[in-house]
């Protein structure tokens, strides 16, 4: 059970389990998920970084897999990962957004809503993660939407109806993360030294409250580009808020002074 | 081995990461370090076009250790049998076997023949298995690491794994894909593979086998009901002209006393009657006379040479774009320009159509558009979501889809193509009495058409595939078909694929309602067996060789073979069949004889006739390679087919081009690109020709990662943007370190994703089996810049 800040009570909601262990990196997750959601091109350019031309989650790629080649003792091993959007339990995006464009969904998952967003691009430095973009030309925030569409007819997300190998798993959260554990257990079993989770509320997950986009990742998060540390930036507006309150009574004071003086100056 | 599964078919890859995750090794020989190497158990990296040097090594420890499934072996291969006393081996005729005409480039097999007398003790000197043995005793570890670059640990890990995984209890598969017949030695690359799995007990018997993963989807159904010059449906020969007078002759050459093929008169007068219909009667030997006629090669490469002498007027091109994707793309483009006239059907204006105003060669001036003759013709075809039909995949499972839409605008299907361009042609000759136009006029093309654009019924052509009596009942197996006229079929292998009326491609049945053979998925040729020679799965008293590996047995108490597939045997053959004086087609073979298309029943280890290239595989160097051949005087295959001459230049000097240099695919991309590089959510993902090439190399030659590469071969020179990888190793043989350069061959002048084309590098040399070109391998030199600054 997750419980989001302002939300009544607890609520079961779905997400992803991404399995970086059984990933081929044949980047049908990316196709499938612009194919579906008319993602528009994020540009042809070489980037000469392994098999990796997508660069990272953007405006325009929405799932992306990362290449990470590594030198080892007897050769080379090849990491690929598929990143997503993590529809955090304490989603900045969300919490700043000041038209309410950014909504969570019955399916708690975080959503933008394209005809309510302004453009003012708060969301942007927000997210701990730097999921959600600015589209060129456009102006407007968007990200993964956990196939909301789908979701609402009941049908698998884009990209995990494409995972040829199951890399990509969609479910309830507890049963994601109850499969992860499973899977981490068996892998340290079988010695798979550097196998960890990643996006549980007690791995990486810890400062945005838990997410609903869970790895399991092989090496370090920061190989794979993740974030190691990430944390809802809201979070710290607790004490912030205090300050802001005596600032805004301040100023209040101030104006109301002001206008009675320039009064009086009438 | 030679398969990028994880980047080529990664949808049938699923199955091997399950396989894995159910504790299956996965073991990956290739000359890269890929997709599917990062997902194996572990990875030996193999320098390319040394395969059979790997694989005699593994074959050789097989044998040496007698860790081979000695039971299985002695009754099911053709390792008793004594080989003729005339033959000779590469071993005593320094990489020739005996039969060798230097004139004609070619072997008379005659001394490979194989004698009736056995030695089930395989001592005999002369017996198959003694004859292997000396084969491959010189493929020890330390030549296989001289010549693949593999030390001796990897080999031995190799080969106890697949001994290990092996015998009574269990089986081990091989894959390969099209990489692996990319070479002038592709068909023995193949050979080796399927010695080592017979030795072993491995063809027959649920999970062994050798998977043969196809280039893309149906191409295995594309060889079914071919479009090889060479065969008609069902691997009938195609006649030649000066071999088959007669129908008679015909079939007494494909016609062997034993085996299926035994009943290739009756396949052969089905296909007949299915073309000819009431044309075809047994006076006029059911128009065996209307076939067209071979008179040589006319594969796909000599048909091209002779566009460029000017002998070849007329192409069609359909799905394909031989402008980028076939071996030296550059001389293809040459042989474009000569044509009269040109019909490419496709999704997309691909390069093939486009050359006349966009190749590389008019930008250089070699070739000017005012200059060019060539008539085009580009007609858009509808894709796979806009047409029912079947694919037939690797397994030879058939599966039907159905058209989700319509096509738009002036996009038809392949299907409505033909039938009309047929129907037309007819129209025009109904009143020809020319002798030429007899066998267009006598064929039967009546398929019925629906819709507004007249689309012919493709169920109509299946049914017309699977067959029919002479009452016009669909028939249900190619058992019932008749050398009288009686029957129809226009595919022997998929007859049954329409039984009872009813489309069987198109079943659906669920995994979960069945059981794990799952029979009711689709349909698989021959007959809905989903494993060949599944006899083999049983010993030769017709009881499984485990439990753990049941399969199909033979019931005794019911007297039939029964289990989980349909038995490839005669349902109530026994086991202790004994074939009558002058039995024929499958019932000349003996009840322990499971491999029922070859005449005698055997898996052949040692391979008397039907190979151009010799009865076993031996160690040839690729026609262009940078080292000489260790095991042989004669470095490369004797057997090759070359053509020299301007445009195809081969290399014979090592030292002007040090490197090797190998193409092949990514997954992003669909083989010359029209299916992706037209296509923005395709393109970006790979969206330039680049070169792989290790650090060493980079170092060596100054390449930058991101920056350019010039790469040349003896044909041509082409750039290309560098990625310096660890997953590129230079390979240690010996005391030699050998580079490899790596280009995927995707790119052309068009599209979103444009690019130079690999395949303009490589030389159209053959396979002298199948004239495949050796794409996998050549030398090249490697510059870093840019071609004109």
């Amino acid at each position: 059970m997750r419980h989001p800040r302002g939300a009544a009570a607890p609520v079961t909601g779905v997400g992803f389990f991404t399995d970086s262990s059984i990933c081929i990196g044949c980047k049908a997750c990316e196709v499938a998920c612009k194919e579906w959601n008319l993602v528009p091109e994020d540009g042809l350019r070489f980037l000469a970084n392994s098999y990796d031309n997508s660069g990272g989650l953007g405006a325009d790629t929405w799932r992306h897999v990362a290449f990470v080649e590594q030198r080892t003792e007897d050769g080379v091993r090849w990491l690929m990962n598929s990143d997503v959007c993590k529809h955090c339990t304490e989603a900045a995006c969300l919490e700043v957004c000041p038209t309410g464009a950014l909504f969570r969904t019955e399916f708690d998952t975080v959503v933008v809503q394209d005809d309510v967003c302004n453009g003012c691009g708060y969301c942007v430095p927000a997210c701990p993660f730097g999921v959600i973009d600015r589209r060129e030309g456009d102006g407007r925030a968007w990200k993964c939407t956990l196939c909301y569409d789908r979701l609402k007819l009941d049908m698998l997300p884009a990209c995990a109806k494409a995972c040829p190998t199951g890399s990509i798993s969609f479910g309830p959260v507890e049963e994601m993360e109850a499969k992860a554990r499973a899977r981490l257990d068996r892998l340290r079993d079988e010695g798979v030294a550097g196998a960890r989770l990643y996006g549980t509320p007690d791995a990486g997950g810890e400062g945005v409250g838990g997410t609903a986009s869970i790895f399991l990742l092989l090496d370090r998060p920061e190989v794979y580009g993740l974030p190691s540390e990430p944390a809802t930036p809201t979070r710290e507006l607790a004490g912030g808020w205090a300050a802001a309150a005596v600032a805004a009574g301040a100023l209040v004071l101030g104006v109301a002074a002001a206008v009675l003086g320039g009064g009086r100056r009438r | 081995m030679g398969s990028n599964m994880a980047e080529a078919h990664p949808v049938g890859f699923q199955w091997v990461m399950e396989a894995k995750l159910r504790g299956a090794t996965v073991i990956h020989v290739d000359p890269r370090f890929t997709r599917t190497s990062a997902n194996a158990t572990f990875h030996v990296a193999i320098r390319p076009g040394t395969d059979i040097a790997f694989l005699g090594g593994v074959i050789r420890l097989v044998l040496e250790r007698e860790r081979d499934f000695r039971e299985y072996v002695v009754a099911y291969t053709n390792a008793a049998q004594l080989v003729s006393e005339d033959f000779r081996d590469t071993e005593d005729l320094d990489g020739l076997f005996s039969g060798w005409d230097a004139e004609e480039g070619a072997y008379d097999p005659s001394s490979w023949r194989l004698t009736d007398e056995r030695d089930e003790t395989l001592r005999h000197p002369r017996c198959v298995y003694q004859v292997l043995r000396r084969h491959f005793a010189r493929y020890t570890p330390e030549l296989v690491e001289r010549v693949c670059g593999v030390g001796p640990a990897d080999l031995l890990r190799v080969a106890d794994a697949l001994c290990d995984n092996s015998g009574r209890e269990r089986t081990s598969a091989v894959v390969y894909s099209v990489g692996w017949t990319q070479h002038t030695v592709g068909v023995q690359n193949v050979r080796s593979a399927a010695i080592l799995q017979l030795l072993l007990g491995n063809v027959g018997r649920p999970g062994g086998g050798i998977m043969a993963l196809r280039g893309h989807a149906s191409i295995q159904g594309s060889t079914d009901i071919p479009t090889l010059y060479n065969l008609l449906p069902g691997y009938l020969p195609m006649p030649h002209a000066r071999q088959h007078p007669d129908f008679a002759a015909f079939t007494r050459a494909a016609d062997p006393p034993g085996g299926w093929w035994g009943r290739t008169p009756a396949f052969a007068v089905s296909l007949l009657k299915a073309w000819f219909g009431a044309a075809a009667t047994a006076e006029n030997e059911f128009g065996f006379d209307l076939l067209p006629r071979i008179t040589g090669d006319h594969s796909t490469y000599p048909t091209v040479l002779s566009m460029l002498d000017g002998s070849v007027r007329g192409f069609f091109v359909l799905g394909e774009n031989p402008a980028v994707g076939s071996a030296n793309s550059r001389l293809h483009r040459l042989a474009l320009a000569k044509l009269d006239w040109l019909v490419v059907r496709d999704l997309v204006e691909i390069e093939t159509a486009t050359f006349w105003k966009d190749a590389p060669e008019i930008g250089t001036g070699e070739l000017r558009t005012e200059d060019i003759g060539t008539e085009v013709f580009l007609l858009p075809a509808a894709a796979h979501t806009e047409k029912d039909g079947s694919f037939t995949n690797t397994q030879r499972l058939l599966q039907w889809h159905h058209a989700a839409i319509e096509p738009a605008g002036d996009r038809r299907s392949e299907l409505w193509f033909f039938t009309h361009l047929g129907r037309r042609i007819r129209e025009r000759l109904a009143g020809s009495t020319e002798p030429r136009d007899r066998a267009v006029r006598a064929l039967t093309w009546d398929y019925p058409t629906a819709g507004p654009r007249a689309e012919p019924s493709a169920e109509a052509v299946l049914a017309e595939i699977n067959g029919r009596d002479a009452d016009g009942r669909p028939l249900r197996s190619f058992a019932e078909l008749r050398d009288d006229g009686s029957t129809a079929c226009g595919c022997w292998i998929y007859c049954g694929s329409f039984a009872g009326g009813v489309n069987q491609t198109a079943r659906r049945r669920p995994g979960a309602e069945q059981t794990w053979v799952a029979p009711g998925w689709g349909w698989s040729w021959p007959a809905n067996r989903r494993l060949l020679y599944n006899r083999a799965s049983a010993d030769p008293e017709g009881r499984p060789w485990s439990e753990r590996k049941r399969y199909v047995w033979w019931d005794a108490a019911a007297g039939r073979w029964t289990g989980e597939d349909v038995p490839d045997f005669g349902a109530a053959t026994p086991p202790d069949y004994v074939p009558a004086p002058g039995a024929r087609a499958e019932l000349a073979l003996p009840g322990t004889r499971p491999f029922v298309m070859q005449p005698d029943g055997l898996g052949w280890l040692f391979a008397p006739r039907g190979i151009a290239d010799g009865p076993l595989p031996a160690h040839y160097e690729p026609d262009e390679s940078p080292v000489g051949n260790p095991l042989y005087e004669v470095s490369a295959s004797p057997s090759a087919r070359r053509f020299d001459r301007p445009h195809n230049r081969r290399n014979r000097d090592a030292g002007r081009y040090p490197f090797v240099l190998t193409t092949y695919r990514l997954t992003e991309h669909h083989t010359a690109g029209g299916m992706s590089r037209f296509l923005p959510f395709l393109a970006e993902l790979q969206p330039e020709l680049f070169c792989e090439v290790s650090p060493q190399l980079a170092a060596e030659r100054g390449l930058v990662n991101g920056g350019w590469a010039v790469v040349v071969t003896e044909r041509s020179a082409i750039e290309a943007r560098v990625l310096v990888t660890d997953r590129v190793r230079p390979l240690q043989l010996g005391s030699r370190v050998v580079h490899q350069v790596g280009l995927p061959f995707h790119w052309g002048s068009r599209g979103l994703a444009r690019g130079a084309s690999a395949n303009d590098l490589l030389a159209i040399v053959l396979d002298p089996n199948v004239s495949i070109q050796e794409s996998k391998v050549a030398t090249c030199d490697i510059r870093a810049g840019r071609l004109r600054p």
